[in-house]
């Protein structure tokens, strides 16, 4: 028997690779992260911004695990700003821009931090099996590292081919290599693999832009951070410039279409959506007059401005006409051209809900390799994939977060039901318990999960524990009944029905304002203003919850009724062809989730639930 | 493997023909086994049947030989036209229950295969359990509308519409920050959109029920004592369900009498008269029953002065009119003589024309309990997202809504459902 030198290695140092390792670590795993170069463990490789819609609810979720994305961002954010202000806080996504250089190395002192995590630098070439499981990593000099479970997050590098204009570069991000050995293992091994598409746009020199003629969008003033154990927003706040594309504009891309890889053919992988390349927009909507480009300052010493809104794969020479015709740009100079990205990912249906790989055990998947896209939700796989990989290595239970508890629950059964067919993204519109998994009540709904993980360390325990207090303290006190004549006796203009309600309930009229709440209840205003927010969103919505409380009884119900995992679905009559080959390849553990995969009608559960039962019989 | 089921599909034997339906993986071994061959595919086959065991004949009988899947049930599917004696059902069904892998079908079983097979949805299934149960043309006319699928596409198409504002509440909420979604427009356009499926959905919801179709339209005939209520019934139902008799207050309690009146099925109560003031308890118990009966009527037959009418829309008959001292009193709709039999006939046609409104029409179906309590949940998700401005509580009125026409479709709740569904059917149909 070889001796195991690493409980968990981790391949690849992006956000899903660093919530990974460190996940692994905090349960106390021996890890090594293994990576091309150190220094660049933690970059951001596309735009410098962290959180948005949905995306900021996977940020805090995280960061209620106790992860580093959150902490790292606020350490490096110089811009901060709520998307959604206006509306219920469920659909309020936080989100920052970061100082690249600073968030990089936030996370690197993060991960130094962690006793049992070694950074490798080398090259993964092969994953080491032995009787059917992983044993341990091959490197390119051909040594190789012994463990008990490997997590793959290797990013846009699996396979990554570059593409800019008639351009075209073997590679997952400028100026770096491809992982390509370990693609082709993979294939070899039978995974169902297929390629995706992802860009980013051109680096432009901030020195070159006016800005004074461009409108400004400020960080906003309220003091929140991403996450609530950090202390404040280190870092001086700087402003974005707002500009358009014009008729111009889209003139000149239109006539650099014929030289786009993305119209020529040279790309099959299918790119995402909700963040279409410029050429894309102008193609597919080109009555619009304009779109709008958000220039984002990428560091207070760095003099980069990352164009948000105009990611392209066209010729170097159509790119810089392209930006030179937008107002305020120009003059302005382009650093670094946009390109394009196609890389391969594994199907994730391969996967099961630990983010494991079915057919290799021992084996993890986490980031854009399971065909996602974005840090938010590269950051929330490494967390999951990172925990069950240690879970597996020191034999604990597994951490699997259901769809009723968090967005990472939603994305993961997603991910393993439903598969992608374009880069997935996290939006609120995935998650039907929308009104429960709010971004300001992550700690509430996640860290005990976390604590009984053994995934929280001491100072975040600690601060859990008072707040845990503070909040049975507070909803305890809300429950104190008050007569309608006296809510109107303190301010609040409630119809006089004689009706006694608990001050939760009347938290919950239009007519109250949580300025009479504080005066009946002065503790109220003295209780941390992020608890007292999530209090009084929960009174807000309060019939609601209910509601989804009751729904989300009745999903756990029918998660229990288990599907054998070597079903035939093939052998089941009235299922269609389509929809055995989406069972087949989901392999849903359990009733409830075949019924959630996309195309699968009552009767076919029906007939599943019967033909079940009857082999049960 | 799933077992042969086998069940006589026919009525009670003895009759002329009984039919022996047999489905399943083994129905086409069966058949060759008895008949010493297999028929020719969807071809009637006259064969002489025998006891495998034993070769001796059984019966002379038609067979019917449908390969699956494409038959009623989705199986391999066999049918025997036999002589319908009890002797020879009763043997030939013996013989089955002797076949390997072979066995009696289970109340519904049939077309629980057919449902699990994706030959029929769960409303179709439903259809086809109310049309087995028919005894009526309005009943059988409904069933048929319903196991069609009408409704079913009906569903889908809201689905549809629902899933658009869905989409178009989420954009709202998702992307707003983006400039190529509408901001003001969007809201607009979902509220519209809400309001025209809160009117669809409120005339499905103004369908007669299945239940009522089934049971019978509730005509409840009420008034003082002796106005001659259980004259007009006996009358109606054409002998004597009701005592009649001069003395005041004959009838105590109330009598329901189940009849067809030109093909439509009505549930007849005659009641105890009302008056002010009564003479025991007795009385009392047979107002307050007569009361119920006039709250949960469909039609009211009423005897009393016009003025008095409980409901607006009562038939408000002027009964006795073969009285010597008699006038057509005001307001009156129709002048009976249930003794002579004048206006009786005109009566009938009232009270059919009646049910005709409160009935589905030619190729309308009616709905059942289950339907019409996810349209009720409908409704209200419907309603609810209609009277709010907070997007993220219209799109969750939207997201139960599209619940509700799950549940409508079949998709949550299955099991019990499933159970009850099935439940209902008699073997073999």
């Amino acid at each position: 028997m070889r001796e195991i030198e690493y409980d968990v290695i981790v391949v690849g140092g992006g956000h899903a690779g660093c919530e990974a390792a460190a996940a692994a670590s905090r349960k106390g795993a021996r890890v090594a992260l293994v990576t091309f170069d150190k220094a660049t463990v933690g970059a951001m490789s596309c735009n410098p911004a962290i959180g948005g819609l949905g995306k900021g609810h996977l940020v805090r979720e995280v960061d209620a695990l106790d992860g580093l994305i959150a902490r790292a961002a606020d350490a490096a954010a110089i811009h901060y700003r709520m998307l959604n202000a206006s509306k219920g806080a469920a659909v309020q996504g936080p989100r920052i821009q970061a100082d690249r250089k600073r968030y990089r190395s936030a996370i690197q002192t993060a991960l130094a931090s962690h006793s049992t995590l070694a950074i490798v630098e080398g090259e993964a070439t092969a994953i080491d099996i032995m009787h059917g499981e992983v044993a341990g990593l091959r490197l390119a000099d051909d040594s190789i590292i012994s463990t008990r479970a490997i997590v793959l997050a290797t990013g846009t590098f699996l396979g990554g081919t570059m593409f800019r204009g008639e351009e075209r570069s073997i590679g997952g991000r400028t100026g770096e290599r491809a992982a390509t050995e370990m693609g082709r293992q993979l294939r070899d091994m039978g995974l169902p693999i297929a390629r995706l598409k992802t860009g980013t746009p051109p680096r432009i020199d901030g020195r070159t832009i006016d800005w004074a003629a461009l409108e400004e969008q400020s960080s906003d003033p309220e003091p929140w951070t991403m996450s609530p154990m950090s202390t404040g927003r280190p870092l001086p706040q700087t402003f974005c410039g707002i500009t358009r594309t014009n008729s111009r504009t889209h003139d000149i891309i239109r006539s650099g279409l014929d030289r786009s890889p993305l119209f020529s053919g040279a790309i099959a992988g299918q790119g995402p959506r909700y963040c279409p390349s410029i050429e894309d927009k102008i193609f597919r909507f080109g009555d619009r007059d304009g779109h709008q480009v958000f220039l984002e300052p990428e560091g207070l010493d760095d003099a980069l401005v990352y164009p948000n809104g105009i990611s392209t794969s066209l010729p170097t020479d159509i790119q810089i006409a392209m930006v030179q015709s937008m107002e305020g740009l120009g003059r302005a100079k382009i650093v670094v051209p946009g390109y394009a990205v196609e890389y391969d990912y594994i199907d994730p249906r391969a996967l099961d809900s630990r983010l494991a790989v079915r057919a290799l055990p021992g084996l993890f998947c986490a980031g854009q390799i399971n065909g996602t896209t974005g840090y938010e939700e590269a950051a929330a796989q490494g967390l999951i994939a990172g925990a069950n990989a240690a879970a597996l290595a020191l034999n604990e239970a597994p951490l699997i977060l259901d769809r009723a508890s968090s967005y990472i629950g939603v994305m993961v059964d997603d991910l393993v039901l439903q598969g992608v067919t374009e880069p997935y993204r996290m939006l609120t519109a995935r998650a039907e318990y929308r009104l429960q998994l709010r971004a300001d009540n992550a700690v509430t709904r996640l860290t005990g999960v976390g604590e009984a993980h053994g995934l929280i360390g001491m100072a975040r325990q600690h601060w859990f524990a008072k707040r845990s207090k503070d909040r049975v303290e507070i909803l305890s006190a809300l429950q104190r009944p008050v007569t309608a004549s006296a809510m109107l006796a303190a301010g609040a203009p409630v119809r006089q029905d004689g009706v006694r309600r608990t001050l939760f309930e009347w938290a919950r009229f239009p007519e109250v304002p949580t300025s009479v709440l504080d005066r009946l209840l002065p503790d109220l205003s003295e209780c941390d203003p992020l608890l007292r927010g999530e209090v009084m969103e929960d009174a807000h919505y309060a019939p609601y919850l209910e509601r989804q409380t009751a729904e989300v009884r009745d999903l756990r119900a029918n998660e229990s009724i288990m599907i054998p995992s070597h079903l035939d679905f093939g052998a089941i009559g009235g299922l269609s062809r389509e929809m055995q080959e989406r069972l087949e390849a989901a392999r849903p553990e359990t009733l409830a989730a075949a019924g959630r995969i996309r195309g699968i009608t009552p009767a076919a559960l029906a007939a599943i639930l019967v033909h079940v039962r009857r082999r049960a019989a | 493997m799933a077992d042969t089921i086998f069940a006589l599909s026919s009525g009670q034997p003895p009759a002329a023909i009984g039919v022996i339906r047999i489905s399943g993986p083994q129905a086409g071994a069966v058949l060759e086994r008895l008949a010493g061959r297999l028929p020719k595919p969807r071809h009637a086959t006259l064969a002489t049947l025998c006891d495998p065991e034993d070769g001796d004949p059984l019966d002379s009988a038609l067979l019917l030989w449908f390969p699956g899947p494409a038959t009623a049930t989705g199986e391999d599917l066999g049918e025997i036209h036999c002589h319908g004696g009890r002797g020879v059902t009763a043997a030939l069904l013996r013989v089955l229950s002797r076949q390997p892998e072979c066995r009696m079908a289970e109340p519904g079983e049939f077309t629980r295969r057919a449902f699990e097979n994706g030959r029929i949805d769960l409303n179709e299934a439903e259809g086809l359990a109310d049309l087995l149960l028919a005894e009526t043309e309005g009943q059988r006319r409904a069933a048929m509308a319903m196991a069609q699928g009408h409704f079913s596409r009906l569903v889908t198409s809201w689905q549809s519409e629902l899933l658009r504002l869905s989409a178009m509440a989420e954009a709202a909420l998702d992307f707003s920050d983006e400039d190529d979604v509408p901001g003001e427009g969007i809201e607009k356009d979902i509220a519209q959109g809400i309001e025209a499926l809160v009117e669809a959905v409120m005339v499905e919801r103004q369908r007669p029920t299945a239940e009522r179709l089934r049971d019978g339209i509730r005509v409840v005939i009420a008034g003082p004592p002796n106005a001659g209520k259980s004259t007009l019934l006996n009358a109606l139902v054409g002998r004597d369900a009701a005592i009649v008799s001069d003395i005041a207050g004959t009838t105590r309690d109330r009598i329901d009498v189940p009849v067809a009146l030109n093909g439509v099925a009505f549930l007849l109560t005659d009641t105890a008269g009302l008056r002010d003031e009564a003479d025991d308890a007795i009385e009392v118990i047979g107002m307050s029953r007569a009361q119920d009966a006039i709250e949960a009527a469909d039609i009211l037959l009423w005897l009393g002065r016009t003025e008095d009418a409980p409901t607006f829309n009562a038939i408000k008959i002027a009964a006795q009119s073969d009285r010597p001292d008699w006038n057509m009193p005001e307001g009156a709709d129709i002048a009976v003589s249930a003794k002579g039999g004048e206006g009786l006939s005109a009566l009938v046609e009232m009270i059919v024309g009646r049910a005709a409104r409160l009935l589905p029409r030619e190729g309308e179906y009616a709905l059942h309990a289950r339907q019409r309590k996810a349209l009720d949940l409908l409704a209200v998700e419907l309603d609810q997202a209609h009277n709010v401005h907070d997007m993220l509580i219209i799109a969750e009125c939207l997201r139960r809504a599209r619940q509700s026409i799950d549940a409508l479709t079949g998709r949550s709740g299955t099991e019990d459902m499933l159970d009850a569904l099935f439940g209902n059917f008699c073997i073999g149909k």
